[in-house]
C-alpha cells in the first residue's frame, strides 16, 4: 500500500518529522510543507537524517511555503522534488492512504 | 457597512471613515474622504498623503506619528518635520487623518 | 529618565506558520510609542522571521518582513540573532535582510542593527532585562 506522509511542523520544535520518517516504509513519500518546509534545506541539523531516508523514501515540499519563508530552492537538498498545491493533491490522489504527521 | 460618493460611484468605508478596499484607492476617492471631514485638500496635504503612501508600499505600515514627524523632516525639511505644522494640516491626527485619505490602515498603535 | 525600562522580545517561531511573530512585530510597534529601551531576540526558528526574500503570496498570506526594515525609524536597532540557531539551520548573515537604522547623533551615518550572538551571550542579554515579552 502507498502511503503518502505530511509534516507541516518543524523539525526544530516538534517530534513530527522524526517519527514520520521512523515510521515510513520504503516506496512511501514524505511531504514538507508549512513549517515542516525548514527540514528540507541542506546544513541543517536534520540534513543527514533526511539524506538517510530518501535512500528508501520519495521527499517532496510545498514551493509555495518556501517561497514564503524566503528559502530558494538552490538551498534545498539534492534530491528533493518541488511541488505546487496542484502536485500536492496529485500526490494524494496518488497514494492510498494519507497520513498527517500534526 | 457604508458607502461614500465618489463622482457617482460608491465606495465603501468602514465604520470610522477607512477606506475598505485599500488597493481600489485614487486621489479622487482621497478627496471625497477629506470633504466628508470638510476638509479641502492642498497641496501641503497631498505632499503628506503621497509620502504616507509610499512609506506604505516600502514597511507595509503605516508609521507612527513620531516616525513620520522625523520622516517628513528628513525628506521636506525641518520646517515641515514638525507637530506644529503637521496638526494644522491634519487637525485630528497627522497620522490617523492623512493616513484616512490616503487610503491606509489606521497607524499601528493608533487606538 | 529613571523610568525607562529594557524590554526584550524574544522570537522563536517562523513567520507564517503560526501568528506569533506577526504578533509579537505589532507588539512591538505599538510598544515603540512608548520610548522604551527596546531589544530584539531571534533564537530557535525565530531566526526565520529575519530571511530575505520572503514572498508568501502563493500561500494567501501578506508579507510583513518588509516591515522589519522600519524598525530603525522606530528606534529599535539592537537586533539580537543567535549564531547557534542559524548554524542548526543551515543560515548565515548573508541569508538575512540588511537591516540598518541612522544615528542622529552623527550626522544619520546608516549602521547595522542586526548582531549575530552566541547562545551563552544571548543568555547574558536576557539577563540584563527589566522586562521579557515571549513569542
Amino acid at each position: 500500500m502507498a502511503i503518502l506522509h505530511t509534516v507541516n511542523k518543524s523539525p526544530f520544535e516538534r517530534d513530527a518529522l522524526e517519527s514520520c520518517l521512523k515510521h515510513a516504509l520504503a516506496g512511501s513519500s514524505v511531504l514538507l510543507f508549512e513549517d515542516g518546509v525548514a527540514a528540507a534545506v541542506d546544513g541543517t541539523a536534520y540534513a543527514d537524517q533526511i539524506k538517510g531516508a530518501m535512500e528508501n523514501v520519495s521527499l517532496f515540499v510545498l514551493g509555495e511555503d518556501l517561497k514564503a519563508r524566503g528559502l530558494g530552492e538552490h538551498k534545498l537538498i539534492d534530491g528533493i522534488t518541488v511541488v505546487d498545491y496542484k502536485g500536492f493533491v496529485e500526490l494524494a490522489g496518488k497514494n492510498d492512504t494519507v497520513q498527517s504527521w500534526l | 457597512m457604508s458607502t461614500i460618493d465618489v463622482n457617482g460611484t460608491a465606495v465603501e468605508v468602514d465604520e470610522e471613515g477607512y477606506l475598505v478596499d485599500l488597493g481600489s484607492w485614487t486621489p479622487e476617492i482621497g478627496t471625497a474622504l477629506a470633504k466628508g471631514d470638510d476638509c479641502e485638500l492642498t497641496d501641503n496635504h497631498w505632499e503628506v498623503i503621497n509620502f504616507l503612501r509610499e512609506y506604505y508600499e516600502e514597511y507595509q505600515i503605516a508609521p507612527a506619528v513620531r516616525v513620520l514627524t522625523k520622516a517628513i523632516g528628513k525628506k521636506l525639511g525641518k520646517d515641515k518635520g514638525n507637530s506644529k505644522y503637521l496638526y494644522e494640516l491634519f487637525p485630528y491626527g497627522p497620522a490617523k487623518q492623512a493616513c484616512k485619505y490616503a487610503g491606509l490602515p489606521k497607524p499601528t498603535g493608533c487606538v | 529618565m529613571s523610568d525607562v525600562k529594557k524590554f526584550l522580545y524574544v522570537n522563536r517561531k517562523q513567520p507564517y506558520g503560526t501568528i506569533y511573530a506577526l504578533e509579537s512585530l505589532e507588539v512591538v510597534l505599538i510598544g515603540a510609542a512608548f520610548e522604551q529601551d527596546v531589544s530584539l531576540a531571534f533564537v530557535d526558528d525565530g531566526v526565520y522571521q529575519l530571511t530575505k526574500g520572503q514572498d508568501p503570496s502563493g500561500i494567501g498570506m501578506k508579507n510583513f518582513s518588509p516591515t522589519y526594515t522600519a524598525l530603525g525609524d522606530y528606534d529599535i536597532n539592537k537586533i539580537y540573532v543567535e549564531k547557534e540557531s542559524l548554524e542548526a539551520r543551515g543560515l548565515t548573515i548573508d541569508d538575512l535582510q540588511h537591516l540598518t537604522w541612522e544615528d542622529e547623533d552623527e550626522d544619520w551615518a546608516e549602521k547595522d542593527s542586526i548582531r549575530v550572538v552566541s547562545a551563552s551571550e544571548m543568555a547574558e542579554i536576557m539577563d540584563q532585562q527589566d522586562i521579557v515579552l515571549s513569542f
